[in-house]
């Protein structure tokens, strides 16, 4: 926050606070009890074995939710000897090892890893294999597929939009009809969306498909890109930039419009070229909405949700599973609304901690 | 509680306009939830009952709320939370144990007649009681052309003499071997949800699995036993042999392409059969599930009618769903939306499904075939569960471990639930 | 400045060539929504593989319009979201703007603390505390016709009230505000102005391009309202259209009618943008923060 225009010493201090908390006090109330209430509600439930739907009593389980949704295990296995006591492979080829099943399913030796899942391993010294296991492996999926999505459509978008923003601020003749349709995806609601790019992504015949198909004569294979696990979260990724895209280079043209035209002026008279008119005028103008358009998109990112229920609901093989389709799905789909509440909370302290680092890296250097 | 003097005071202030308007009789008013919002036919017909039941006594009268069905379980659970549920709702099927169990509905007091010749996936029963009574049901069935079966020499199956998986199994390699189809047969998994649960689920029971063992109830060793290993690698074999097409079919492909000869087969509800009749006419056949081992099956229980727990007015809501049960009124909804009518009274009635009628066979099946999926309150989280494992091993996943997976987190949920009880 | 004619033009047919096919990109999903509108069922499903999905050929009429309308009250819930979008956005517009003009111009205790805790729910996603908000509406008092009630359900209060005051608009707000001169607040004080005076009439007639910023932003969100409405309002005299856009999710999808209801349904919005865009513009002249 930068310094007050009324330091608190100074004769007009009191009515300064007086008129502050007047003007805060109905936004801060309505948020006191429709959002803050509620999450605290949400919050005391993740701490429960509340159900959306039962008629048993709710008990305290203290931190049992999180426990299932964190727990982590490793194991360390080595190759099967075959009679000769040579390490066994698979029909494959690759070096076979133990079934995990006989590890972590009702095995007495391993108690703490009962009921564990593998969530990825790695290859150690020698032929030996460490396993690192979860007792919630889709919800790991899910946080990693969310980061992901956050790192890769946050930086994306906002750089596609400010380029958006910088053609579409020319004073050139018939812009607005430009500026109108670089919008529209904006205005359609993002289940729409994903129902429309469904069609687009379709596997044999869609439209993508078809497009690379005429653009390469034939050569490109048709791929089935919500279909398979190393496609889909792409291509829900570039769907997702070419929608919210639109958006941000509004609020990027609205910073563009605050930077005073003396400036740009000055810039032409002193024979700017154009990268340095950006380089010196244009982006240390923008630096509150380059900071709002940064915390607006990972926030966002972070809540990746209705273009995963219509597109892929989690699928293929989790590769597409996000944080908050977890908490739906918990809640909701397995009435589980004590599991759902405790992956919201952990997502909150989670964005809360890179935001506070967001805001660190950021801040207005004095 | 307050909610209480609310609405008794409302009552009372509607009796006092009521008695005003008409001093003779006070009308009582019955709410109504239904999940056929956006289906004009199905909306004239429901208003149709309700008029006639309206019309027929004094002492009642049902005024009726349509839901779209995608949002209508959410909007009954959130009106259950703020315990505001209407008098009379609808309930699907699978669903109606969890709510009779976590007391959104109450036991029907119907008289046993009013039921006594209907199809058994039309009553809903709980803990021996009669919860849910359905108008109709709906039947699956293998759409197929007579022409392209006998072209390839395939046995066309009866319902006496179902295909067995082996001769299933022959026929979809020998479809595939004439390349004459981009897939043999078209599963719909395109369909997400429930669809997975209602009709693959009784393959796996025609196998001699389950979701879950529902009288323990436990899911382990019945989902990731013997039975439910050798559908779980039958059923990755499909895939991998490129049988069928995989969780990311488009929707669009799903409802064109065995019209469009894409598919040779498709295993699909009775509600899809009149496009298919209308584009293949007496060369469309619907042929029964084949027998995977346990005798063939398929899934049962449609939408129902049930009364909600919190009514004070059970004895009118009981009132109006047996003045709905008449066959007349079933016959008018079959003819109306396709369904499989609940009585042989009233498929006699109806032009589909009587002597004769194209779609005679989907009564047959579901008098002969139609088997309910597990009666517990835990379908919910199962049925997700199975949705989940069946996708993951089309995708390529593990079959043992992806039902393990599903058979612990069902388990996990009966926990959580103190097994339902 | 002293650039000659030729590459003055050879650079505006480079820009229009650029934004013209940057244009086809953004354009074309919504061209096969509309093209889409006009086909049967059958033919927009087999269309929807080739170029044709574009192209308004084959049987073309307005018969999915005609059958939306009858399966949906369209006009309604038109009319509900709109009522419900527009009073939640000037409601906040106000709302969110004061806190934010207090937020940045004045100093009052709490002040740091409160700004964080408000940014901080921006990352509460609204589906976790659906049930919990549930919870409390339910259990709030109302006064309307019907005399003193319990519990907002089934209304368009409980639409509007709950969404009036979020993150996102104090912050969009907020951050307008920190790069407006100070002198002009200080200016005013020297006058005597009182700080709502000055709010009103110094800092909101400089505030065009956020205030535009937010009411579109504000209007998306509540016009797509989808999963609050379903838990919430429980009559079609109350439903808005999103949830009737699952109207159309029947056994078998109607697609044709979807994508009509669907352009129908984005009419609005269009239209809404626009006519800020408009505005936008002209707040921006008649500032002149920029010329």
């Amino acid at each position: 926050m930068s310094a007050p225009i009324t330091s608190t010493t100074a004769p007009g201090a009191a009515r300064a606070r007086r008129s502050g908390l007047l003007m805060v006090s109905p936004a801060m109330l309505l948020m006191a009890l429709f959002l803050i209430l509620p999450f605290l509600l949400a919050f005391a439930m993740s701490f429960t074995n509340q159900r959306l739907v039962s008629p048993n009593p709710t008990q305290y389980v203290g931190l049992d939710n999180y426990r299932q949704i964190l727990g982590l295990g490793v194991l360390t296995l080595q190759p099967e000897k075959d009679a000769q006591g040579q390490v066994a492979h698979e029909a494959d080829g690759s070096v076979q090892y133990p079934s995990l099943r006989t590890y972590t399913r009702d095995n007495p030796d391993y108690p703490h890893l009962n009921r564990m899942r593998e969530w990825f391993h790695v290859g150690w010294t020698g032929d030996s294999r460490v396993y690192v296991l979860a007792s919630d492996v889709i919800f790991m999926k899910a946080l990693v597929n969310t980061v992901q999505f956050v790192v890769v459509v946050a930086p994306v978008q906002a750089f596609f939009a400010l380029l958006l923003a910088l053609l579409i601020n020319q004073p050139l003749r018939g812009i607005n009809i430009y500026r109108t349709i670089f919008f529209m995806p904006v205005v359609i609601s993002m289940v729409v969306v994903a129902f429309l790019w469904r069609f687009i992504y379709a596997g044999d015949t869609g439209l993508l498909n078809s497009l690379l198909g005429h653009l390469t004569f034939g050569a490109f294979k048709p791929v089935d890109w919500l279909g398979q696990p190393g496609t889909a979260l792409w291509a829900i990724m570039a769907m997702s930039v070419w929608q919210g895209v639109g958006f941000h280079m509004i609020v990027w043209l609205s910073g563009l419009q605050t930077i005073s035209a003396s400036l740009y002026e000055a810039a032409a008279l002193e024979g700017a070229s154009r990268w340095q008119v950006f380089r010196y005028v244009t982006w240390p103008g923008l630096r509150n909405t380059a900071i709002l358009v940064m915390v607006v998109i990972t926030m966002q990112a972070f809540t990746l949700y209705p273009q995963i229920d219509v597109m892929t609901r989690g699928g293929p093989l989790d590769s597409t599973q996000s944080l908050v389709f977890q908490a739906v799905q918990r809640g909701y789909g397995k009435q589980d609304i004590a599991g759902g509440s405790a992956i919201s909370v952990f997502l909150f302290l989670f964005v809360l901690a890179i935001s506070l680092g967001q805001r660190y890296l950021t801040r207005e250097k004095k | 509680m307050t909610f209480r003097h609310t609405v008794s005071r409302r009552l009372v202030l509607a009796g006092l306009a009521a008695c005003a308007a008409s001093a003779s009789y006070a009308q009582t008013t019955l709410s109504m939830w239904y999940h056929g919002a956006g289906n004009p036919t199905e909306k004239d017909l429901m208003a149709g009952i309700i008029k006639d039941f309206n019309g027929s006594q004094k002492q009642w009268k049902v005024e009726l709320q349509q839901f779209p069905q995608e949002a209508y379980n959410t909007s009954v659970v959130a009106a259950a939370v703020a315990g505001k549920l209407p008098d009379i709702l609808d309930v699907d099927g699978p669903v109606m144990p969890n709510w009779a169990w976590s007391k959104y509905l109450q036991p029907l007091t119907l008289p046993p007649a009013a039921i006594s010749k209907f199809l058994p996936g039309t009553i809903g029963k709980y803990n021996g009681k009669v919860y849910s009574v359905g108008l109709w049901d709906a039947a699956c069935a293998m759409f197929a052309r007579k022409s392209v079966l006998q072209a390839n020499n395939i046995r066309i199956p009866t319902l006496d003499k179902p295909w067995t998986k082996a001769e299933f199994d022959a026929a979809l390699v020998t479809l595939q071997k004439s390349g004459k189809f981009q897939y043999p047969i078209d599963l719909g998994l395109a369909w997400k949800g429930e669809w997975y649960s209602y009709a693959f689920g009784p393959f796996l029971q025609s196998t001699g699995g389950d979701l879950l063992n529902a009288s323990v109830p436990k899911a382990n060793g019945t989902l990731n036993g013997k039975a439910g290993l050798e559908f779980g690698n039958w059923w990755q074999s499909l895939f991998t042999r490129k049988l069928t097409p995989g969780t990311s079919q488009d929707g669009a492909d799903r409802e064109t392409g065995f019209l469009d000869g894409k598919y040779a087969l498709q295993w699909n509800g009775n509600w899809a059969a009149l496009p298919a009749l209308k584009k293949f006419g007496d060369d469309l056949v619907f042929l029964p599930a084949p027998d995977f081992g346990k005798g063939p099956k398929i899934g049962a229980a449609s939408w129902q009618f049930g009364v909600s727990a919190s009514t004070k007015n059970a004895q009118g809501a009981n009132a109006f769903i047996a003045f709905a049960l008449k066959d007349k009124y079933l016959a008018a909804f079959s003819d109306g939306i396709g369904l499989v009518p609940s009585t042989p009274e009233a498929a006699a009635m109806t032009k589909n499904y009587a002597k004769g009628g194209p779609m005679e066979v989907f009564f047959a099946l579901s008098a002969k075939q139609a088997t309910l999926r597990a009666s517990t309150p835990g379908y919910a989280a199962a049925s997700g569960e199975f949705e989940k494992a069946l996708s993951d091993i089309a995708n390529g996943g593990k079959v043992a471990d992806a039902l393990d997976n599903a058979a612990d987190a069902i388990d996990a949920d009966l926990k959580k639930n103190n097994n339902y009880r | 400045m002293s650039r000659s004619l030729m590459p003055s033009l050879a650079a505006k047919a480079l820009n229009y060539t650029l934004l013209t096919w940057i244009a086809l990109v953004f354009i074309f999903p919504i061209v096969f929504m509309v093209v889409s509108s006009l086909k049967p069922d059958l033919q927009l499903l087999q269309d929807a593989s080739s170029v044709r999905a574009f192209l308004p050929v084959g049987d073309i009429s307005f018969d999915n319009y005609r059958a939306a309308f009858q399966r949906v009250p369209i006009g309604h819930f038109i009319f509900n979201s709109v009522m419900v979008t527009a009073i939640t956005m000037v409601l906040s517009l106000a709302v969110c703007s004061m806190a934010a003009f207090a937020f940045v111009f004045l100093e009052f205790p709490g002040k740091s603390v409160l700004l964080a805790v408000v940014l901080a729910t921006f990352i509460v996603p609204f589906e976790s505390i659906a049930i919990p908000l549930l919870l409390v509406v339910n259990n709030l008092p109302w006064i309307g016709d019907q005399g003193l009630t319990v519990g907002w359900l089934n209304s368009y209060h409980v639409q509007i009230i709950p969404f009036i005051s979020d993150a996102l608009t104090i912050f969009l707000f907020v951050q307008y505000f920190r790069d407006l001169p100070r002198e002009l607040v200080e200016a005013a004080r020297v006058d005597g102005a009182g700080y709502f005076q000055i709010y009103r009439r110094v800092i909101l007639p400089l505030a065009g391009p956020v205030f535009a910023t937010a009411a579109i932003l504000k209007f998306l969100a509540m016009y797509n309202q989808y999963l609050w409405p379903v838990m919430a309002a429980q009559s079609e005299d109350y439903r808005p259209i999103m949830v009737g856009l699952q109207y159309f999710f029947q056994l078998n999808i109607a697609w044709g009618e979807m994508m009509a209801y669907l352009t129908v349904i984005t009419v609005p919005v269009l239209l809404f943008y626009l006519s800020l865009q408009r505005a936008f513009i002209a707040s921006i002249a008649s500032t002149g923060v920029k010329g």
